[in-house]
């Protein structure tokens, strides 16, 4: 089974801040790191191949530096990265880079699964994925928390859901974005390690993958940033002091006035 | 698209490099950079990760610093596009309520383009719900039932909706930021080619463009964005839930139910739902509950979440539970609030034994008010709390519980 699995290199915590008085973001000392949830989607695919055979290559689009990204999925286990970089790409929205990952895999060529996580912590949209699956016309389920059954020309998989979940059968090739409870990733062996540091990362720009040109960078992102800013300040929090039965008391009055119970 | 630094203008000094919302800009020795100037020993450098915001090129007071922007194509006309549109998600025939918090944005945002507020229902049997919609706001609902499109599967909903929209034109489309209204959203705005804005937490009309402006929260809820599609229709946005309030009926009012046939093989249904299994754990859906009580480490033992039930069951809330206490097994994941869980912003938010790291924050610090129970006066929780109790525990919930028990009698 040929498994792909996208990835995105983010800042190590969603802890930035806004500096007041320039407007603009505070990254000092962040380090980067792969999105958390593409580590899920990284050791499903590892699974599988153990389970099915076959190889995972691993996706990413971005700066040259996300090149550590892919070679600490190579240092885990996937058989080959592919880096697609190109100045042409910068300012990309969602639907761009869905575009731009579409086209990646196609020149990838032969797929049968795509594998991403549920979202990026630090756009937090969860839009990619579904963006690539329609690009590319092939069915996806979004949110999937297990693989139950994997077959040579189908996979069931369970797609949480806000009251349960959904046991849900697709055609392969097809492509599933996880959340975090389909398993626990692995830590990366001495072994990959060695691999990754030797390893070859294919890097594709904006021609080899035959791009048009107004569907990327910024000309293909039909949304456009027009401000960012710090929200809004909450204002002090209140202790309330007092013995348990006083404590209770004020809480338990301050409650009833909201009118919410 | 592309940025430039002009290396006869640029002085190497600095302006621009604070003015770059992402850091992306370095100022470097000429001589390192091997651009030679006969007065400046410095230059500017950007970084690939540049997104050609153009803050940089605003400040740069030598105009050194040079965004060529290539003429975006106008992809449509945008003058045939009309009316704002919600996609009215329905499960087992029954429209959810986020739908009615969503009318209500689109009737204000109506209002102020002038325009018709229209809904859009997919189903099987889902009549009553449509006559329900119009005495919530929708002026025009546009049914379209068949059996394949009793619950929501992705292929058969988004060709009818592509294809609706295609047809007449929305201006705006907005739905729920749902399981299957984050999904869903995302193929229709691939499909048709649009913009389209996640989560969103305000919507407003540029009263001179009178295009949508879309604020999101991004980086957890730390930062927040303003986005907008100039050039694309419609304008597509998914919206939280409990962020607008939901529409009062109104009886007697008068709308048109518009019902579109759609030729059988066009329900064509790539992916097959097999089965649907409910969470019995799960009384009341965290992401619909006006009030969690949520439970952490702090509760010691999986047997204490049941402090943490009781008091949600007494003041008909829903429970949640921190990272620590999911990973230990103590609860199932779907209860699991923060970033690898859910994002909730109910009005209330109990929080029993959680210390508050900052991936359990950015998924419930947008809750309109925040209660912290916690042993340690330190724990972080308390920054984000609008009222905190120090205390035990063991003692303060129960207690909670009790007198709530009283009031109710």
């Amino acid at each position: 089974m040929n498994i792909v699995v996208c990835i995105k290199q983010v800042p190590a915590t969603t802890e930035v801040k806004i500096n007041p008085e320039t407007n603009t973001l505070v990254r000092e000392g962040v380090e980067s790191i792969i999105n958390p949830f593409d580590m899920y989607a990284i050791e499903e695919g590892l699974r599988i191949k153990e389970k099915v055979g076959g190889i995972v290559t691993v996706l990413t689009m971005g700066p040259p530096q996300a090149e550590t990204a892919l070679k600490e999925a190579i240092s885990l286990g996937c058989d080959e990265a592919v880096l697609v970089s190109d100045r042409a790409f910068a300012g990309s929205d969602t639907l761009a880079t869905a575009y731009t990952l579409a086209r990646s895999i196609k020149k990838i060529d032969d797929f049968d699964l795509i594998i991403c996580g549920k979202q990026a912590i630090d756009g937090d949209t969860a839009q990619v994925g579904p963006g690539i699956s329609e690009e590319l016309n092939i069915p996806c389920v979004t949110y999937v928390k297990k693989i139950e059954k994997i077959e040579d020309d189908k996979i069931c998989v369970e797609r949480m859901m806000e009251e349960g979940y959904a046991v849900i059968q697709l055609p392969i090739p097809c492509l599933i974005t996880v959340v975090k409870e389909i398993n626990e990733p692995r830590l990366p062996s001495l072994r990959g390690m060695m691999k990754a540091k030797k390893a070859q990362i294919t890097i594709l720009n904006a021609a080899d993958i035959a791009a048009e040109n107004n569907r990327i960078g910024q000309v293909g992102s039909p949304t456009l940033v027009s401000k960012i800013f710090a929200p809004p300040f909450k204002g002090e929090g209140e202790m309330i002091l007092g013995d348990v039965g006083e404590q209770v008391e004020k809480l338990v009055n301050k409650l009833k006035e909201t009118k919410v119970i | 698209m592309s940025i430039r630094i002009l290396e006869d203008k640029c002085t190497g000094c600095s302006l621009c490099v604070n003015s770059c919302p992402f850091g992306m800009i370095k100022v470097v020795s000429r001589e390192e950079a091997g651009k030679y100037h006969p007065k400046y020993k410095k230059i500017a450098v950007i970084d690939a990760g540049c997104n050609l915001c153009g803050a940089c090129e605003e400040v740069c007071p030598f105009g050194a610093i040079v965004i060529k922007k290539e003429t975006k194509e106008q992809s449509v006309d945008l003058k045939e596009y009309k009316n704002v549109w919600v996609f009215a998600e329905q499960k087992k025939g029954k429209v959810q309520g986020v739908v009615y918090e969503l009318l209500n944005e689109a009737c204000r945002l109506s209002e102020q383009l002038k325009e018709k507020v229209a809904v859009v229902l997919l189903g099987e049997g889902v009549e009553k719900e449509a006559k329900k919609l119009i005495i919530h706001g929708a002026d025009i609902v546009y049914l379209i039932e068949h059996a394949v499109l009793k619950e929501f599967q992705d292929d058969p909903y988004t060709d009818v909706l592509a294809d609706l929209i295609r047809k007449e034109k929305p201006q705006i489309v907005l739905m729920g930021a749902t399981t299957i209204g984050r999904s869903f959203a995302s193929r229709i705005a691939a499909r048709i080619h649009t913009g389209l804005t996640a989560d969103c937490t305000g919507l407003e009309i540029d009263e001179q463009e009178k295009i949508l402006l879309q604020t999101r929260p991004a980086f957890g809820g730390n930062i927040m964005a303003t986005i907008k599609t100039p050039y694309h229709r419609p304008q597509m946005a998914t919206v939280r839930h409990k962020v607008f309030k939901k529409r009062a009926p109104e009886e007697g009012k008068q709308g048109e139910i518009i019902r579109k046939i759609y030729d059988e093989n066009l329900f064509t249904c790539r992916t097959k739902l097999l089965d649907m299994i409910e969470d019995l754990t799960q009384k009341v859906n965290i992401a619909d509950a006006d009030i969690i009580v949520s439970g952490g480490r702090g509760l010691g033992d999986p047997k204490n979440f049941k402090l943490v039930e009781e008091l949600a069951q007494v003041i008909g809330g829903a429970v949640g539970a921190s990272r620590a206490a999911v990973d230990a097994g103590w609860i199932p994941y779907s209860h699991q609030v923060g970033q690898t869980g859910r994002t909730v912003c109910p009005k209330i938010y109990i929080a029993c034994g959680i210390s508050g790291a900052i991936q359990h924050l950015v998924g419930m610090q947008s809750s309109d008010i925040i209660v912290a129970i916690n042993r340690d006066s330190n724990a972080p929780i308390f920054k984000v709390a609008t009222y905190g109790i120090e205390g035990d525990l063991f003692k303060v919930v129960p207690a909670l519980t009790k007198k709530f028990k009283e009031i109710s009698g």
